[in-house]
Formats: C-alpha cells, structure tokens, sequence
C-alpha cells in the first residue's frame, strides 16, 4: 500500500523556495530517513504531509489530500514535531485522558504500560518534566495510537546519546511493524543509520538522493587508501576525499562507476560502507556550484548544527 | 453471527474504511472543553474567590444587621430594600468577575497555543479545526454565563442561610428574608438577564476577541481595542459623528432591544417589562450573532493556516 504519494510538490514563502517540486512514493512498512541541511525544506516537506501548511501540485497521505482532510488524516497518522510542542501546564493524567478522549486508535493501557518504565508521575505537569522525560511522555503518547504513518521531525532534539539510543529502540521494539510506515528527520544521523529502510537526501527544496539501505550499502564504499597507492585509487574516479590522520579516505559511487568491485578497492586499503554522514558531506559539502567550502568544514558546520 | 463486522471494505485506500466506525463528533468537543479548563483555571477559580470574599464581608455586615434593624424608624420596604441589597450585589459582583475572566480568557485563547507551539500538539489529533474554536467560543458565550449563575444561586443561598442564622441567633424573626423577597422571579431574571446579554448579546465582542487572539502575531490586547479606537476617532474627526461609539455603547450597556442594563438590578418590578420575545426578534441580536458567526468562521480558517509564533 502507498503511503504518500508526492508529485512535483511545491512551496514557496514569499521569494524563498522552500519546496521545488518534490517527487515521493513511500510504500507501507518502510522507516525513512529525511536528511538534510538547515532550511534544506525537511519541515516543510514534513508539514505539507501532514497538513500543516498549503503547497502547489500533488499530495496524497493515505489517500487523503493532507490539506483539506487534516482531522480525518489524524486518526491514521500521528507525529511528533519536537520536543517542545506538549503543552507546559498540562498534567502527564490530563494528557492521557484528552488523547483518550479524542483519539479513536489511542490504547491508553499500552501509554500506561510505556510511562510505567521511566521515571514520569501522572501528576506531573509537562513544565515540571526534564527534557527527556517530555519526550518520552509525547512517545508513549504516540506510539499507543494504532497510526499508519508516524512523521518524527527532529524528535530526539537536544537530548542525550542515552536517551537518543532509548528512543529509537522503543520505536523499533514496541511500535514498528511491516504495517507501520515512519518517516524521521534528524541531525543525528548516526542515530538512525542502522534504524533506516530508506534513505532521502533534500537539499535546496530538492531531492538529492533517493535509495533504500540496501542499495546504499551495496554502492556506496569508503577505502582508507595505503599512501603509496593514492593515485591508483584516485584513476578509479572517487566521488570524494576526505583526510584523517594523515590518510586519505576515497568514497567510491558504483552506479557512477560500474566496473568497481570490492576486491579491487581492497587491494587498495581498508575498505567499509560509509555512514550517512560521510555520504551527506560527499554530495552536499562541496559541491560545484555550492559556496565555496571545505569537506571537512562542511562535515563541521554540520555537526555543529545538529548540536 | 454477526456477517457485517466480516465486511472488507473493498478499497484499503477508502477513506471511509480508513475511519473507525462513527466516534460521535460530541466526543472530541467535550474533551476540548475540559481541557480548556485544565488549561484556564482562573474560570472557575476567580468567580469562586470572589464569591467567598464577598461572604466575608456579608458576614461582617450581617454582625451589624440586627442592631440596625431594630431601628423603629425603618421603613418596612427600605427594611426589605436593605435586606435585599447584597444579594443583588453579590450577583453583580460575579457577572462583572466573569466578564473580565471572559475577556481575558477570549484574547488568550488562540494565541497561547500558538506562542507556546502547542498548536502542533494539538493539530497531530484527529480534532478539526472548527470543533477547537467552536469549544474555545462555547466558553465565553454558552459555559461562562451557566457558570455565572450557578456561582450566585450557591453564593445567595449561603447568603441567605448563614444570615438566617445571624437573625436567629439574635432572637429576630427570619420570615422577612424567606417570604417577603421573590426568590424564584430573581433566580429567573439572572438567568435569563445571563444568557440573553452575557452570552448572545455580548457574542459579537466574544467573537472579535477570539479572532483577533488567532490572528494576531502578538499584543492581541492591543489589536482588539486600538482599531475600534482608532475607528471612534477618526470618525470624529472626519464627520463629526460619533455613531460607531454609540453602536459600540449600546451594545456593551445591553442595548435597547427588551433587557436594558436596568434589569441587571434584577428588580421584581422589572420582570413585568421584560420582553424575551421582543428581544428574540430585534435586529440587533441577529445582526450581533452573524457578525459572531463571520468572526468564527474566519477563525476557524485562521487556525487551518497558522502554526507556531
């Protein structure tokens, strides 16, 4: 079953092109990842999907135009938009019972039964919560409504490696099944990279990159290159250098270059699959026609910001 | 057995088949309502702390009662007239603590949830955007005045029983509070004097309240009383005329139409110059719930736009 389907979707904020028709097909049971730089249009994209804003050509989640058919869109899709949406004066029982109220897929028992394991009293007002415990609270919240769809944009924001890794393993554990569809932006890629079926790179309003895990590992190759074998690799055409430690790390595309095969470049140095990151700053760090700018700076303005 | 609950819907894409079997449309605007008072416990919290103030300080006027009711020079209708006094006030008292919670509690309603980015909370429920203002504007408009009037009845028979027992307790009679005021036609004209200018008459300023409360980006205080200033004024200077202030002041004072602002003395005498039925069919309550309804409406598609500020 289709998920969303987008065609040639776009959105503009007064000059500012925060969506340049976008095409998107998400089938059922995929989990997928939505990287990019800031004012990239994730969010947007994100928003449009789930109703929140107006957008040219044409989107369907679930069927339903998001747009006109937000509450109806509601029951089969539920989202998290960052930590800092539940209300501060709301009591932890307040928001189970309005949920409970107003949702018709939401199994309060199985919220109950997720609050059960942390730390988080009924009688808590949402303002009197660490940061991560609101998130924990808005994740038993959501992952107790039977939602199709579940849209995560930046959940684990500002929270710690603990409670960043705890997150994504309730998700995978207690929520998702091959019924289930997830689409999730973040800066931590590294957070996702073994979480992920699907990977989308946006940039510019534009989609970059568009392939499953599967074919990302399988095309994507790092080489740790020996020293003396520098310039046989470069003759295989890398589509990226990186430096650490005084050594040169090549990444090879073999779409781009067919006759690659591991063994080859292993003969050049240590091989490995990349990690999102090093792909993200490959493609979107210094490319022609981009500002002029370092890999590494790149991958550091990156990192920086998804502090 | 049960052959329907086996019906596949023919399409899983359906939007109908997606819908769970009719959750009531009542269900979500219920809720809405509780949370709005969770959320803005100054609704019932301020009318009751001014209603047990009030009681304080009738306890200390009713100590005195006795001595000067035995004033022999007391008129016995200025006796009843003294009697009744605080009863009246207290229900003026409480109308008026409504009417600023009400006040506040409109031009708040849909900024707060867009300065707080709870909007977003908000919006990933299956609640529509209407059935949000709708809950928000049956504050105001439909729970406020109840409230109001369940406040005073409570207050006054309090009033009523603790000053009984003043009276008793000073060996006079009580029979002149228990028979002699008119219990039932006062209660009666609260109501009525609640739910006709409180709720339907006062509904247009509810209305542009929570409008501009959705559309202002801050300063939503502002926004709602300077433009209708500014109209005031530059009418003035421009023609000389001052009929949008009069319109405004005839619809704050109650208007003309069967209820002035008389009736909130609630006097008896009063009853008999009640109209409901005039003031159902003046144009003036129509022409205020329209505007109430555009003002609503514009809302409600203010709401579908807008995010977090």
């Amino acid at each position: 079953m289709t998920v969303i389907e987008a065609r040639g979707v776009s959105k503009a904020f007064g000059k500012t092109i925060a969506l340049d028709g976008v095409n998107l097909h998400l089938e059922e049971g995929r989990i997928l990842g939505l990287i990019g730089p800031n004012g990239a249009g994730k969010s947007t994209a994100l928003n449009a999907i789930l109703g929140l804003i107006e957008y040219q050509g044409q989107l369907r989640v679930l069927g339903r135009d998001p747009w006109t058919e937000r509450d109806q869109l509601m029951r089969d899709v539920s989202f998290i938009a960052d930590v800092a949406v539940l209300p501060r004066w709301m009591r932890v029982s307040q928001a189970l019972d309005y949920v409970a109220g107003v949702h018709p897929r939401f199994d309060r028992a199985k919220a109950e039964s997720f609050l059960a394991q942390t730390d988080i009293r009924r009688a808590s007002k949402v303002r009197e919560l660490s940061k991560g415990m609101v998130t924990q609270l808005h994740l038993a919240l959501v992952m107790a409504i039977d939602a199709k769809l579940l849209v995560l944009d930046e959940p684990t924001l500002g929270l710690d490696l603990l409670y960043r890794k705890q997150f994504y393993d309730s998700l995978l554990t207690d929520y998702f099944d091959r019924s289930r569809t997830i689409v999730v932006t973040t800066h931590q890629v590294e957070d996702v990279q073994n979480v992920l079926t699907d990977l989308m790179f946006i940039n510019r309003g534009q989609i970059v990159l568009s392939c499953s895990m599967e074919d990302f590992e399988s095309r994507y190759l790092e080489v740790t290159v020996h020293p003396e074998r520098v310039d046989a690799a470069w003759a295989l055409k890398p589509i990226h250098e990186r430096q650490a430690l005084g050594r040169s790390i090549l990444l090879f595309d073999r779409v781009a270059n067919q006759k690659l095969d591991r063994q080859q470049l292993a003969a050049l140095g240590a091989v490995r699959t990349p990690t999102i990151a090093d792909l993200f700053v490959a493609m979107l760090g210094d490319k022609p026609g981009d500002k002029p700018n370092q890999a590494g700076e790149a991958r550091a303005n990156y990192e920086g910001a998804a502090r | 057995m049960n052959t329907q609950s086996n019906v596949v819907p023919e399409s899983p894409l359906d939007p109908r088949a997606i819908a769970p079997a009719a959750l009531s449309e009542t269900r979500p605007f219920y809720w809405s309502v509780r949370r709005e008072f969770w959320e803005n416990r100054s609704l019932y919290i301020a009318p009751l702390a001014v209603a047990a103030l009030f009681l304080v300080g009738f306890l200390i006027r009713t100590m005195h009662l006795p001595a000067e009711m035995r004033d022999p020079a007391l008129h016995p209708m200025l006796q009843l007239e003294f009697i009744r006094q605080p009863y009246d006030f207290a229900a003026l008292l409480l109308m008026g603590t409504t009417l600023i919670v009400a006040v506040f509690y409109s031009l708040d309603a849909l900024h707060g949830e867009r300065r707080d980015r709870s909007i977003l909370f908000w919006k990933s429920l299956p609640v529509s955007d209407l059935t949000i203002v709708l809950s928000k504007a049956s504050i105001p408009l439909v729970i406020l005045p109840l409230l109001t009037f369940a406040i005073t009845i409570a207050l006054q028979w309090i009033m009523l029983l603790l000053g009984s027992a003043v009276l008793l307790g000073s060996g006079q009679s009580v029979a002149t509070s228990w028979t002699q005021l008119p219990w039932f036609q006062m209660s009666l004209i609260l109501l009525y004097h609640l739910v006709a200018i409180h709720g339907l008459w006062y509904a247009p300023f509810y209305g542009w309240m929570l409008l501009v409360s959705g559309w202002a980006r801050r300063a939503p205080f502002l926004w709602a009383t300077l433009p209708l200033l500014a109209i005031v004024g530059v009418e003035k200077i421009a023609f000389n005329t001052a009929h949008f202030a009069a319109m405004m002041g005839s619809r704050f004072s109650g208007g003309n139409e069967g209820v002035g602002e008389k009736a909130t003395g609630m006097s008896v005498a009063l009853l008999p110059h009640l109209s409901p039925a005039q003031f159902f069919i003046s144009p003036g309550l129509w022409i205020g719930l329209a505007m109430t309804a555009i003002f609503l409406a514009a809302s409600v598609r203010l709401r579908r736009y807008h995010g977090p500020i």
